[in-house]
């Protein structure tokens, strides 16, 4: 994976510096909460209901055991024992004090980590495939341009006062695993009829009060322009996005506003301007970063034969072992949501055994899901029984990847101050609810988003089931969708119709998954039975 | 009755107005009346407390108890995570919340 | 006068008039955009104008920063301005889309300033300062 050079180093050494002036100047009163909030922000740091709470960036969702013993250690320190890990592949903490914020952000350095322009108004940390490098269906790595342009848009100047956030993704798989067009900017990467890599750009997606599908803007760019294209895409919006409503200044709207094609010759237009700056990155820098991601020394000859007398473990391996790109490895995946949980939360001692597990079984890799689960990506299929008991040893062996419980949560109105509603009681709910291993193997793939407000952090619109928390007149109340997906057939959830109380939208989600067994054919997923059948025969069962 | 809050500002912390001070705890907090906006303005410039605002209580043998959840969940912790809570031993505290 | 100014040459105080005002009768010298003002319709007269100030009406408002660009990415040489609410934060990001004098409705503490410009010693892409980036020093 990529390391930082003496540049790198320097960047976040002077960001840590320059936060911890920022941090003395509010404390000191030079600036008011106003002035710095936008400040702090830009470094992942959040005022939410309890405390301070700061969101570390990883990169393209890779990691390796220093940096999760790092993130262990940060955990201990400085909050209570635990992290959470996000829809965005980063982590956050939920009871940082300011005073020592700049403390924190001083230890990552330590270990090439930063929270740089993990929020606020800013280009948000790029995600991407959790299984790059590792996925049988990937064309290339996608995760040396996700690290080029990453460096390009770090403290990029004339996009550090956005209109608001703006998320890029970039994957090289035909299967989509990071929600791709539910981004600002979404990258595909892929080759033309000569060989030649470039990119599918997609524009103007987003979730929030107002979700949108990003469209697809360029069938192919050719890779060396990315970054004028990049910057073309964000001057415009930069320049017409409205100033004076900020639940209307997503690029989502803008694009929505101007309709695709005035926005596409906007950007084209612009990308002419970029291009004769020569502001793009040569291929020289492309290749000394992807020499970084290089395959590790696979062995070779492995078999592919698993051991599967233990049926617990075999019952993992059916579930949570996908395809590796080299005969005799496998991608594990590591549920962070037991039954009765709290999704993508992972204490500190099981950071500690999941960076051991990768030192010793996985070259020393970690991945983080955007479903807020981890992955050892790249495991000898002879090791996967010692990663196993290790695993369940930790409470870390749980099965439901793509489950009915396997569910996506914000943290909801039990940390967030942005919140109507509580998302994480709902998901243990659930969990409970469908505990049965044979049950929900038996549904089989259902993707469950849980958010606690409108801005979506649970990805509800994405969800196979949706659900929203609002603010009924003080009480929490529920709204259930349907239909939605975050994958490859992206498609937007559907209101099914009046909210819930908290049991009821438990009774209605399971209403939900009975009517779907009724209803499915089979090999049919619940989505493929919603898409056939509609919403109505739901709503019957739901509603009565 | 009308109650106080914020977060301290270099903590983070929840507290409450006391009348003279800020209180981690909301059974401290003390009905401010008409008063709020004054005594937030003068303690915002003074950087005791962040974001301030005014809530809406009831008033209650144990105290005031705030009349939006939210607030409720401020002054007691997460309800997903009792043991990280002002009032860890008390397995009923939760119930205060909801 | 400008509070902040990067440039050798004399100031040029002639008061700025507004971008409608000049476009109507362009022989003024020194010109005001607003924020949301194209700053594109000036590019025919850069050759005469000796001061151009860009507002921010808020610091959030960071349309200023590619008006800057535009300007002198088409040739523009004269005095850059910022003007508003010009925060010490921004003002590395504005030097770096070529601002080079700044009047905020703010008290800055001219060290705070100093240390603000100089924090960072390298980039990490182009923009219309002089500033190397990264990817270029590696390379050689």
């Amino acid at each position: 994976m990529y390391q930082y050079d003496k540049y790198d180093q320097g960047m976040v050494d002077a960001r840590v510096e320059e936060f911890r002036d920022q941090v003395r100047r509010r404390i000191a009163g030079d600036i008011n909460d106003d002035q710095f909030k936008p400040l702090r922000l830009k470094n992942g740091l959040y005022l939410q209901l309890h405390a301070y709470m700061l969101r570390v960036a990883i990169p393209y969702g890779t990691f390796n055991s220093v940096q999760m013993r790092k993130l262990a250690d940060i955990a201990r320190k400085y909050d209570r024992g635990y992290g959470h890990f996000t829809t965005r592949q980063n982590i956050q903490y939920n009871w940082i004090k300011l005073e020592e914020a700049p403390d924190i952000l001083a230890e990552l350095a330590t270990v090439e980590m930063h929270a740089i322009q993990t929020s606020g108004e800013s280009i948000r940390n790029i995600s991407a495939d959790q299984y790059a490098g590792a996925a049988a269906d990937e064309i290339c790595d996608p995760r040396p341009w996700a690290e080029l342009i990453r460096q390009a848009t770090t403290f990029h100047p004339e996009f550090s006062y956005l209109p608001r956030k703006f998320k890029i993704a970039v994957i090289s798989a035909p299967e989509d695993r990071a929600a791709l067009r539910w981004h600002d900017c979404a990258l595909r990467i892929v080759r033309n009829g000569k060989g030649e890599e470039g990119f599918e750009v997609y524009a103007g997606g987003g979730m929030g009060r107002t979700p949108f599908i990003a469209y697809k803007i360029r069938d192919f760019l050719p890779a060396q322009q990315i970054f004028s294209y990049l910057q073309a895409i964000l001057r415009v919006w930069n320049l017409h996005a409205r100033r004076d409503n900020i639940h209307k200044q997503r690029m989502k709207i803008l694009v929505h506003e101007l309709g695709e094609e005035e926005f596409r010759r906007q950007v084209e237009e612009e990308f002419q301007t970029f291009l004769a700056l020569a502001t793009d990155f040569p291929q020289a820098e492309y290749d000394r970063i992807a020499a970084y991601f290089t395959p590790p020394p696979f062995e070779t000859g492995l078999g592919d034969e698993i051991d599967r007398s233990d049926p617990d473990f075999a019952l993992w391996v059916d579930r949570q072992v996908v395809a590796h790109k080299v005969p005799g490895y496998a991608i594990a995946n590591i549920s962070l949501k037991p039954i009765g949980g709290i999704p993508g939360d992972i204490s500190a001692e099981q950071m500690d055994i999941v960076a051991d597990l990768a030192e010793r079984y996985s070259f020393d890799e970690i991945r983080a899901t955007h479903a807020q689960n981890l992955v050892l990506p790249h495991v000898r299929k002879a090791d996967l029984y010692a990663v196993w008991q290790a695993l369940d040893a930790a409470g870390l062996a749980s099965v439901n990847l793509d489950l009915v419980t396997d569910i996506i949560a914000c943290p909801g109105l039990d940390y967030c101050s942005l919140a109507n509603a509580r998302s994480i009681p709902l998901a243990q709910k659930i969990s409970e609810r469908f505990a049965n291993m044979e049950r929900q193997l038996d549904i089989g793939e259902l993707k469950i988003k849980i958010s606690g407000c409108i801005n979506a952090c649970g990805h509800h619109h994405a969800g196979q089931i949706g659900i929203l928390g609002v603010d009924r007149k003080g009480t929490e109340n529920y709204q259930l969708l349907l239909g939605g997906s975050g994958a490859e057939d992206t498609s937007q959830a559907k209101i099914t119709g009046p909210g819930f109380d908290e049991a009821g939208i438990v009774d209605a989600v399971e209403r939900t998954v009975e009517r779907y067994r009724e209803l499915r054919e089979p090999g049919e997923r619940f989505l493929d039975t919603y898409r056939r059948v509609g919403l109505d025969p739901f709503k019957e069962a739901i509603y009565g | 009755m009308r109650i106080l809050t914020g977060n301290d500002l270099k903590s983070g912390a929840v507290i409450w107005w006391t009348g003279h001070d800020w209180s981690l705890h909301v059974e401290d907090a003390v009905d401010v009346g008409e008063h709020g906006e004054a005594v937030l303005a003068a303690e915002d410039g003074a950087r005791r407390v962040n974001g301030g605002y005014i809530v809406d209580a009831e008033a209650t043998p144990e105290g005031p108890r705030p009349a939006h959840i939210k607030d409720r969940i401020r002054a007691l912790g997460p309800t997903v995570r009792p043991d990280l809570t002002l009032k860890p031993a008390d397995p009923t505290a939760g119930d205060w919340v909801i | 006068m400008a509070d902040f100014r990067y440039r050798d040459d004399q100031p040029h105080e002639e008061p700025a008039v507004t971008l409608d005002a000049f476009l109507e009768q362009p022989d003024a010298t020194a010109v005001r955009l607003e924020a949301g003002e194209d700053a594109r319709r000036l590019i025919p007269f850069l050759d005469r104008l000796q001061l151009i100030e860009i507002s921010f009406p808020r610091f959030r408002d960071g349309r200023g920063f590619s008006s800057a660009r535009i300007l002198r990415e088409a040739g523009y040489k004269g005095e850059l301005r910022a003007e508003g609410d010009v925060l010490i934060d921004l003002l590395f990001f504005m030097r770096r889309c070529g601002f080079d004098s700044f009047v905020s409705q703010h008290s800055l503490n001219p060290a705070d300033v100093e240390a603000a410009l100089n924090r960072y010693s390298h980039v990490y892409q182009n923009a219309t300062d002089e500033a190397v980036p990264i990817w270029k020093l590696r390379h050689g």
